[in-house]
């Protein structure tokens, strides 16, 4: 029989783990979480419509994976989607102001993401700055259905 | 023919005597539960030896088959150039149904078979009888201390089940096989709540520790004191928590989840 103190001390750090485990899914699985400031390079982008896109999803350019989506929120000005990104810090000063973004799908069933394209201003994006040229999601069933009236029509 | 309906009728009646004993054993073991340090020294204890004996099977079969989920899922959603929901699919699968039902199995196993054969050995020694001689309560000293550390043990273990899972998944998936870590969390964290998926799983594994420990813990106590009476409950135990847990698994499901398609 073990003696008591190691008893002890297993049992705390089995109820440590329990714990760890429950907060383990409370945050990371289930996506509890408190508003976190945002921090490093940070650029605003304004769409008319989002589709199916989430926060964390990926931002590329070129296909490359430079950052992710953070926040999406609702302009309650222009009623139009404001998503936060978060680039990598070394792209900051980098890429010129009119760069543009644009909401694509991954495959036919795939997830949206953001794929930027670089302009060709002087400027160049700072943290905080808005992206100005921005394309919103292509949303298929929309396509399908003016497909249809304009085939009805004719 | 009139020898087979008496003998059904007796098998009722034994059915049912044995739930109304196992009904009256718990409320006794659990009614005046001592408040005091050596009651807590003898909780401590029970849930040292089933629960903290109990988290590497736990540990390694949680690893193991979120590693089998990230693996089969994938190769089924990448057909569909889905593969990002694939941490969708393992969180989901992991939180509802497979950390409390596979957790509350391995329990079944490794630490209720293990407290029926302790306590049924101890009856068969009689050290039951010499301590109510002594004016030992064997219900507060003995069974109510396995009773609390079960019901405690088995819902941590069981998150722990589903976090060590979430890994597997996660190392097979995004490690292994490519699938952007980004997608993979954000897909789980857009489809899996709190309160729907981990809670309601964590209920369904209260409930099953309640039985689990139940089970081991009568069998025990009710067995014939022989060293075959003790095998036969330690196996009786085994397999009628496993009974027990797989269908109030559904019956459980079907109350929580039933809506939500």
């Amino acid at each position: 029989m073990p003696n008591r103190r190691w008893v002890e001390v297993a049992v705390g750090g089995f109820m440590l783990i329990g714990l760890i485990a429950l907060l383990f899914l409370a945050f990371k699985v289930s996506g509890l979480s408190f508003d976190q400031r945002s921090q490093g390079f940070v650029v605003e982008a304004y769409f008319r419509d989002i589709g199916g896109l989430k926060p964390r999803a990926k931002v590329t350019l070129a296909g490359v994976v430079v950052g992710r989506v953070q926040r999406i929120e609702l302009d309650e000005e222009w009623f139009e989607a404001k998503v936060t990104l978060q680039l990598e810090d070394g792209l900051e000063g980098k890429l010129s102001r009119d760069t543009a973004a644009a909401i694509q799908t991954a495959g036919l069933l795939g997830d949206n993401y953001i794929s930027l394209s670089p302009g060709s201003d002087e400027a160049l994006l700072m943290s905080g700055d808005t992206l100005w040229e921005t394309q919103s999601a292509l949303i298929l069933e929309q396509l399908i259905n003016q497909f249809i009236g304009n085939s009805a029509r004719e | 023919m009139l020898d087979w309906l008496a003998h059904l009728g007796r098998l009722g009646l034994t059915l049912i005597a044995a739930l109304g004993r196992s009904g009256v054993f718990l409320f006794q073991s659990l009614n005046g539960w001592p408040r005091s340090s050596e009651a807590l020294r003898l909780w401590v204890y029970q849930l040292y030896s089933v629960g903290v004996l109990s988290l590497l099977i736990i540990l390694v079969s949680g690893l193991f088959i979120g590693m089998v989920l990230g693996l089969q899922g994938y190769t089924i959603l990448v057909d569909f150039g889905a593969e990002q929901a694939l941490g969708q699919m393992v969180a989901l699968t992991l939180t509802r149904e497979l950390a409390p039902v596979v957790a509350a199995l391995l329990f079944a196993g490794r630490a209720g078979s293990a407290l029926t054969a302790e306590i049924g050995l101890m009856k068969a020694t009689e050290q039951l009888s010499s301590m109510e001689m002594i004016g030992v309560d064997p219900l507060r000293r003995i069974v109510a201390p396995r009773l609390l550390a079960g019901l405690v043990a088995l819902p941590l273990l069981s998150l722990v089940f589903a976090m060590v899972g979430v890994l597997g998944g996660w190392l097979v998936g995004v490690d292994w096989l490519g699938v952007d870590p980004g997608a993979f969390w954000s897909n789980m964290q857009a489809s899996v709540s709190f309160r729907g998926d981990v809670v309601n799983g964590l209920i369904k594994s209260i409930v099953f520790a309640w039985v689990v420990t139940w089970i081991a813990v009568f069998q025990g106590y009710d067995l014939v004191p022989t060293s075959e009476g003790i095998s036969r409950a330690t196996t009786r135990t085994v397999v009628y928590s496993s009974l027990a847990v797989l269908g109030l698994d559904f019956v459980l499901t079907a109350l929580m989840f039933s809506n939500l398609s």
